[in-house]
C-alpha cells in the first residue's frame, strides 16, 4: 500500500458537524407529537413507598401520564447480561416494587406536553416514605467486606511469600489510601426518546454500546430483539456512565408505550448523580519492602470498592500491582463492600486509575525512604517479563517513556528534598508516576460496501463519545481500500449496523478498526473475484493471485496501466458490492504475551504555603500504545486525560449525607471539575512502538491510560512541594495546611 | 474551580468570570409575581393535553428574531430560552447541559452579549435578536472561530462545542482574548469535560487575531 492516511493528523471528520450544531445527540431526535417525561427520585436513601398521592399533579395542566409502581405494566424482565453489567446480581428493576434501595430510585415518571410542565407536576406529586437509615459509608464498622463472587479467581493472588518477606525487609512502606466517589459528568445528561410503532421501539439514546441497549430493552419488554432500533450517532462524553443501559431507558419506553406517544426523557444533572453509576469509592493498603539498594522484595496491594445491595461492581483494582514491577514476592487482595447505594460503574480507566494511584504513591514513599530518585526506584524494578503470567509483554516502553518524559520535563533539574524548591512564595514540587492499561482487543464485525461511483461505505455499531471513532476509522478504511478520505463514508451508532463491541476500555480502536480492515480486505477479494469474471473488464480470466488492488485500483503486479478503479468494476457489474466480516484476537497470541499499554507522567506542582491552594502548572506524558493512528486526535485525547487526572486528584468528590445516603453536591458548580482556568500546559508525546501481536492495526489503545497516573504523579508533587503526604482523593487545601 | 486571580487586563470592577446575565434570578422572581400567581390553571382532565384556548391566558406573545429571522410565538412565561429554543424552535445545537447555569453549554448570544440561555426566560426578551449556533455560519462558509475549532482540536464529544463557541465569540467581542490567560479567565464559564481546553484557548486565539 502507497497510501499511508493511518498515523497522519488529520482533522476530524466530523469537526465541521460539531461546530455547526449539527450533530445530532440523543435528545436532539424531536419526533413529531412528542411529549416529556420527567422522573420522580426518591427522597430517601432506604425504605418503601407508604403512598403516593398523584392528585394535584394530575390536575395541573398538560399532564398526560402519573405513572408509579401501583400503576406501571409489570414487565417481563427477561434475563439478560452482557459483559459490562456485573456478573452477579441482578439490575435495578424500576417501578415494579415499592422499596426504595438507594436515594434518588425512580418511583415515578410524570409526562406532559412541555417539559415545564412536566417537571412542574413531577414536583407535586407527593409520595410518603417509611424511611430506614441506609448504611452509605465503606468505613462504616457494621460494613463487613465480601470476597467478589464472580472475581474469585483473582480477588486473591500470590506468589512466593510476599507478608512473610515484608516482616523481615531491610527497608518497608505500608500505607492506606483512600479515594472519593467520582461521577463521570459528561456535558451531555443521559437521555432517550422512544417510539413504539405496535409492538416496534426505536430509541434515540445515548449509549456507548447500542447492540446491547438494543438486547437489554428486547428482554425487559419480553420483544424480539429485531423489534428494537437503538440509534446514537453523537455522544456528548460518557467516561463509562453511558456503557450500561441504565433505568431511564426503560422508563422512557414505558412511558412511550402507556400514552401512545413519543417520549423525550432526559435526566436532570443532580439525577446523574443516582441512577447511572460512579467510580466506586476505594480503600486500599500498599505494602512495599525493599533491600537498601531498592530492589523490591515484597509487595501487598489490598483492596475494596464499594457497591450496591442488589450487583456486585467488580473492577481491576489491583491487577496492576502483578506486572508492574520485577517482585518475587506479591499478594494482591481485592474486596467488594455493600452498601445501600446505586451500582458503581466503569469509569475512565476502572481499576486501574484507583489501584495505580495507591501502589505509584507507596512507590514514590519508598523513594524517599531509600533516598533514592523516583524514576530510577521503577529503573531498577522494570521486569523482564510479566510476572504475574509468566509472559513476555507483547510491547512494553516504560523505560523509553521515562526517557522521553523526563526529558521534555526537565527532570534532572528537580532538587531531591520536599520542600526544597520554591517560585518566590510558593512552594514547587515535581513528581511523577507510571501509567498502565489493559490492550484488550474485543470481537467486532464491519460492513464495507464499495458503489459505482467509487466511493465506499463502511458502517459498524460502534460510538465515538468523542476519541475521534469517525475520523479514526475513515483512515483505517482510507488506507486499507487505498480510497483518499473524502470517498469513504464511515456510520456509526445504529443497532442496524454490524455488531461493536461497547465504546469503552481503550478497546474501540483495535476492535472495531480492526473489524474494519478485515471487511475491506473482504470487499476487496469480493470485487476481485467478480471482476476476473467480468469480460468487460481488461483483468477477465485472471487468476485470483495475478491480480491485486493497489491505490485504489485494480490490475495485475507489473501493469503499467491505471488499472481498474472500484467505481469502473463496480460499474461494470452492475451493482455494489458488499461484503461484512469479523475481527478477534489471535488466541494464540494472547496465550503468549501479556499485552498492556504503559506510560509515565512527569508533573510540577506550585504550593500556597499560606492558603494551601494547589495548582498544576505544567505536565508532560509519554505513553507507549502501539501505533498512534490519528498522532492530533491521540494528544488531544491525552491532554484530555491529564485534565481529567487532574480532576480526580484535586477537585472530584461526591459527598453522601450520612444521614440519608443523599449526594450533597449533586451539581456542576459544586461536583468540582476543571475549569479552562486551571489547566496548565501540557504535553502529550508518544514513543516509537511497533507491536505485532495485539491485532492488525497493531494499536494498544489510549483513552483510559490518559488518565492513568496523573493522580499519583499529583499527589507526589505535592509531597514533593511541601514534605506533606496527602493519600486521600481529593487532595484538598485543608489537607497540606497543616503542613 | 477557580481560584486564580484576574489578569491585570480584565480585571474590570465587579467583572466575573461567567457569562453574566442581563438580569438576577431575584428580578425574575419580582417580575413574574412568582409562578403561580400569574397563571390561571384550568381544570384539566389527566389522560388529555390542554386545547391551546384553554389556556390562552396563561400564554404571551413574544416575538424574537432568531438568527435573522423573525419568530412569532405564544409562550408560556415561564418558559427558558433554551426549552424555546430546543422544543419549541427545534433548534437544538444549543445544548443542555445542567440547566442550572453552571456549565455553559447553553451559551447563545442575546443582542449581542452571551448569556447562559437556561437561566433566561423567553419571555422577557420580546425583540430581542438571538444568535445561535445555527446562526454563526454565512451560509456554507464557516464563522473564523467555527473553523479556528476544527482546526485546533478546540473539541472532543463536541457536546460543550456550540456553548464554547457562542461565548468565545462573545469573548472575542468583549475585548477579552487579547492573551490566552485572558482567554483562559474569560471562558472559564463554559465546562469542557473532554478536557479539550488547550485547543479551546488555541482556536479562540487564533480567531481573535483575525477578526
Amino acid at each position: 500500500m502507497t497510501t499511508s492516511v493511518i498515523g497522519k493528523p488529520l482533522p476530524r471528520v466530523d469537526g465541521r458537524a460539531k461546530v455547526t450544531g449539527g450533530a445530532r445527540y440523543a435528545a436532539d431526535f424531536n419526533q413529531p407529537g412528542q411529549v416529556y417525561a420527567v422522573i420522580v427520585s426518591a427522597t430517601v436513601g432506604l425504605g418503601r413507598i407508604a403512598g403516593i398521592d398523584s392528585a394535584m399533579a394530575e390536575s395541573m395542566p398538560g399532564i398526560i401520564a402519573v405513572i408509579t409502581h401501583q400503576n406501571a405494566p409489570r414487565l417481563p424482565y427477561g434475563e439478560h447480561k452482557s459483559y459490562i453489567d456485573p456478573a452477579v446480581g441482578e439490575r435495578l428493576h424500576v417501578l415494579q416494587d415499592d422499596r426504595v434501595r438507594f436515594y434518588g430510585q425512580p418511583v415515578a415518571i410524570v409526562v406532559a406536553d412541555t417539559p415545564d410542565r412536566a417537571e412542574r407536576a413531577a414536583s407535586a406529586l407527593e409520595v410518603v416514605y417509611e424511611a430506614e437509615r441506609p448504611t452509605v459509608d465503606p468505613s462504616d464498622p457494621t460494613v463487613t467486606p465480601i470476597v467478589p463472587e464472580a472475581a474469585a479467581g483473582h480477588a486473591d493472588t500470590s506468589r512466593g511469600d510476599a507478608d512473610g518477606r515484608l516482616a523481615g525487609a531491610p527497608v518497608k512502606i505500608d500505607q492506606i489510601y483512600e479515594i472519593a466517589r467520582e461521577n463521570h459528568n459528561p456535558m451531555e445528561p443521559h437521555a432517550t426518546i422512544a417510539a413504539w410503532s405496535g409492538d416496534r421501539l426505536t430509541l434515540w439514546s445515548k449509549s456507548q454500546f447500542v447492540v446491547n441497549e438494543q438486547a437489554e430493552i428486547a428482554a425487559i419488554f419480553g420483544i424480539p430483539a429485531g423489534n428494537v432500533q437503538v440509534i446514537c450517532p453523537f455522544i456528548g462524553g460518557a467516561f463509562g456512565t453511558s456503557l450500561r443501559t441504565w433505568p431511564h431507558v426503560t422508563l422512557a419506553a414505558m412511558a412511550a408505550r402507556q400514552t401512545g406517544r413519543a417520549v423525550k426523557l432526559v435526566l436532570t444533572r443532580k439525577q446523574m448523580f443516582f441512577t447511572t453509576g460512579h467510580r466506586p469509592r476505594t480503600l486500599q493498603r500498599v505494602a512495599l519492602g525493599a533491600t537498601a539498594d531498592g530492589k523490591l522484595t515484597s509487595l501487598l496491594h489490598e483492596g475494596s470498592g464499594e457497591t450496591s445491595r442488589y450487583e456486585q461492581f467488580t473492577e481491576a483494582l489491583t491487577s496492576a500491582s502483578g506486572y508492574m514491577y520485577s517482585c518475587p514476592n506479591v499478594r494482591t487482595q481485592y474486596r467488594l463492600r455493600q452498601l445501600d447505594i446505586g451500582t458503581p460503574n466503569h469509569m475512565r480507566g476502572p481499576g486501574e486509575a484507583s489501584g495505580i494511584f495507591a501502589l505509584e504513591c507507596a512507590l514514590d514513599e519508598l523513594s524517599y525512604v531509600l533516598g533514592l530518585d523516583p524514576v530510577e526506584l521503577r529503573r531498577r524494578n522494570e521486569p523482564e517479563i510479566d510476572e504475574s503470567e509468566n509472559k513476555p509483554f507483547s510491547s512494553r516502553s516504560l523505560m523509553k517513556c521515562y526517557e522521553l518524559a523526563a526529558g521534555h520535563f526537565g527532570w534532572s533539574r528537580r532538587a531531591p528534598e520536599p520542600r526544597s524548591m520554591r517560585d518566590g512564595r510558593l512552594l514547587i514540587g515535581m513528581g511523577m508516576a507510571s501509567a498502565t492499561y489493559p490492550a484488550y482487543h474485543a470481537p467486532s464485525s464491519a460492513r464495507v460496501r464499495l458503489l459505482p461511483d467509487g466511493t465506499a461505505e463502511v458502517a459498524v455499531a460502534a460510538s465515538d463519545m468523542g476519541p475521534g471513532t469517525y475520523t479514526s476509522m475513515t483512515q483505517v478504511a482510507a488506507e486499507t481500500l487505498g480510497l483518499p478520505m473524502d470517498q469513504v463514508r464511515f456510520s456509526l451508532g445504529s443497532s442496524d449496523f454490524p455488531p461493536a463491541p461497547s465504546h469503552g476500555g481503550s478497546w474501540t480502536m483495535a476492535s472495531v478498526g480492526s473489524a474494519i480492515r478485515a471487511a475491506c480486505i473482504a470487499v476487496q477479494e469480493k470485487a476481485a473475484r467478480q471482476a476476473v469474471a467480468d469480460q468487460r473488464l481488461p483483468v477477465f480470466g485472471a487468476a485470483l493471485d495475478a491480480i491485486e488492488w493497489t491505490d485504489g485500483r485494480l490490475r495485475r503486479p507489473g501493469d503499467l496501466s491505471a488499472g481498474q478503479s472500484y467505481g469502473e468494476v463496480v460499474s461494470s457489474l452492475g451493482a455494489p458490492i458488499e461484503a461484512e466480516a469479523s475481527s478477534q484476537r489471535d488466541k494464540d497470541a494472547a496465550e503468549r504475551y501479556s499485552m498492556h499499554s504503559f506510560g509515565a507522567v512527569f508533573v510540577e506542582v506550585a504550593v500556597d504555603p499560606d492558603v494551601g491552594t494547589i495548582r498544576v502548572r505544567r505536565a508532560v506524558g509519554a505513553y507507549g500504545i502501539g501505533r498512534v493512528v490519528n498522532p492530533r486526535l491521540a494528544a488531544s485525547q491525552c491532554t484530555g486525560g491529564m485534565i481529567g487526572g487532574i480532576g480526580m486528584a484535586l477537585m472530584e468528590r461526591t459527598v453522601l449525607d450520612p444521614r440519608d445516603g443523599r449526594p450533597v453536591n449533586a451539581h456542576m458548580a459544586d461536583y468540582l471539575v476543571p475549569v479552562n482556568l486551571d489547566i496548565p500546559r501540557l504535553e502529550a508525546y508518544f514513543v516509537e512502538e511497533v507491536d505485532p501481536h495485539v491485532n492488525p492495526l497493531g494499536v494498544k489503545g489510549l483513552g483510559e491510560i490518559a488518565l492513568v497516573g496523573m493522580a499519583p504523579a499529583v499527589a507526589n508533587a505535592v509531597f514533593h512541594a511541601t514534605g506533606k503526604r496527602v493519600r486521600t482523593l481529593p487532595i484538598r487545601i485543608e489537607d497540606v495546611l497543616t503542613a | 474551580m477557580i481560584d486564580r486571580e484576574p489578569t491585570s487586563s480584565n480585571a474590570e470592577a465587579g467583572s466575573r468570570p461567567v457569562p453574566t446575565l442581563p438580569i438576577s434570578r431575584r428580578t425574575v422572581l419580582q417580575m413574574t409575581g412568582g409562578a403561580a400567581s400569574l397563571v390561571t390553571i384550568p381544570n384539566m382532565s389527566a389522560q388529555s393535553a390542554p386545547a391551546p384556548g384553554q389556556i390562552g391566558k396563561a400564554l404571551e406573545r413574544v416575538r424574537l428574531i432568531v438568527n435573522g429571522e423573525a419568530r412569532e410565538l405564544e409562550l408560556d412565561p415561564r418558559q427558558s430560552l433554551l426549552d424555546v429554543l430546543r422544543e419549541t424552535l427545534d433548534l437544538t445545537g444549543t445544548k443542555k447541559g445542567c440547566n442550572q447555569g453552571a456549565c455553559g453549554a447553553c451559551t447563545i448570544l442575546l443582542n449581542g452579549r452571551r448569556v447562559v440561555s437556561c437561566l433566561t426566560l423567553a419571555a422577557m426578551h420580546d425583540g430581542a435578536e438571538i444568535t445561535t449556533i445555527e446562526g454563526l455560519a454565512k451560509g456554507e462558509e464557516l464563522h473564523p472561530l467555527q473553523a479556528a475549532f476544527i482546526q485546533h482540536e478546540g473539541l472532543q464529544c463536541g457536546y460543550c462545542t456550540p456553548g464554547q463557541i457562542m461565548s468565545g465569540v462573545g469573548c472575542i467581542a468583549e475585548g477579552h482574548a487579547g492573551s490566552p490567560e485572558e482567554i483562559q479567565f474569560w471562558m472559564s464559564g463554559n465546562i469542557c469535560r473532554c478536557g479539550a481546553y488547550p485547543g479551546i484557548v488555541a482556536a479562540i486565539a487564533d480567531a481573535a487575531e483575525r477578526t
